[in-house]
């Protein structure tokens, strides 16, 4: 159930800049609203479905409320690397096709060899 | 072949090993020439690279910009720091979102195994909150395409 959260609330891009905003540092919703042109009761409803899944959590300094990462946020750090070794492995995948389409200079060799004889 | 590993290392660094049935010069050039780096350093699909530069010897720079129908376009630029073909490539580069993330310092070493390659890529960035933003980018991406892949599936 914890898991369906946590999909539910990755599964908005804004939701997941504002998580990728966190990684950087705490931030307040002013803060926060200001990249992305949206309303600060739009970024709140945001933040309020990040700190319900677990991802974010929030502190109290004087009247300001800065947002940070929560535990739970960090360990999606350890899944969005699982994400960024598949596009690795993309990349690689591509790069062992490019390798087998370079002739090794020992081959060429021996076809010459080869076709001396 | 084993396949790729990647993981955090310490506070500041990211290390990435892949095998390759290639010899370290063929997997070395792959990596330096920009006709064959176009071919292959494409990141998730439906992303192009119109423009690979690269002036492959040290203190040379070099750009690389991708480009996606849907999602625009970004670049990053570097400098070669050290070149010993066919074993090690040591540069910085930033990425520009279009704002310039801090420096990725990048060792790359290429060892003979058995008859192909064991690279080892090893990042380092300034600090931690810098390596998990960093990470939050990939994941940024990547969600994009498995959320994708999940939409055929449907």
């Amino acid at each position: 159930m914890e898991l369906n959260a946590t999909f539910a609330a990755l599964a908005d891009p804004t939701r997941r800049a504002i998580l990728a905003r966190l990684a950087r540092g705490e931030a307040t919703v002013m803060e926060l609203a200001k990249p992305f042109e949206m309303s600060q009761p739009a970024i709140s409803q945001h933040l309020k479905v990040l700190e319900d899944a677990g991802l974010i959590a929030r502190r109290i300094d004087g009247s300001r409320r800065p947002r940070r990462l929560a535990k739970a946020g960090i360990d999606a750090l350890d899944q969005w690397l699982a994400m960024l070794r598949k596009a690795f492995e993309q990349n690689y995948q591509r790069l062992d096709a490019v390798l087998a389409g370079m002739e090794p200079p020992e081959i060429k060799t021996k076809i010459k060899r080869g076709a001396k004889q | 072949m084993s396949k790729l590993t990647m993981k955090t290392e310490g506070e500041t660094h990211i290390v990435v090993t892949r095998n390759f049935a290639a010899s370290p010069e063929a997997v070395y050039r792959a990596h330096t020439d920009p006709n064959l780096i176009q071919k292959w350093l494409l990141g998730p699909e439906g992303w192009t690279m119109p423009v690979c530069i690269n002036d492959a010897r040290p203190g040379g720079k070099f750009r690389y910009e991708w480009a996606h129908p849907k999602k625009g376009s970004f670049h990053i630029t570097g400098e070669f720091l050290e070149l010993e073909p066919p074993t090690r490539i040591v540069h910085v580069e930033r990425m520009f979102l279009p704002e310039r993330t801090p420096d990725n310092h990048v060792e790359t070493r290429f060892e003979a195994d058995g008859t192909g390659t064991l690279m080892t890529m090893r990042m380092t960035l300034p600090d931690s909150q810098t390596r998990a933003a960093m990470l939050a980018t990939g994941m940024e991406h990547g969600m994009e395409a498995s959320y994708a892949r999940l939409e055929t599936m449907i």
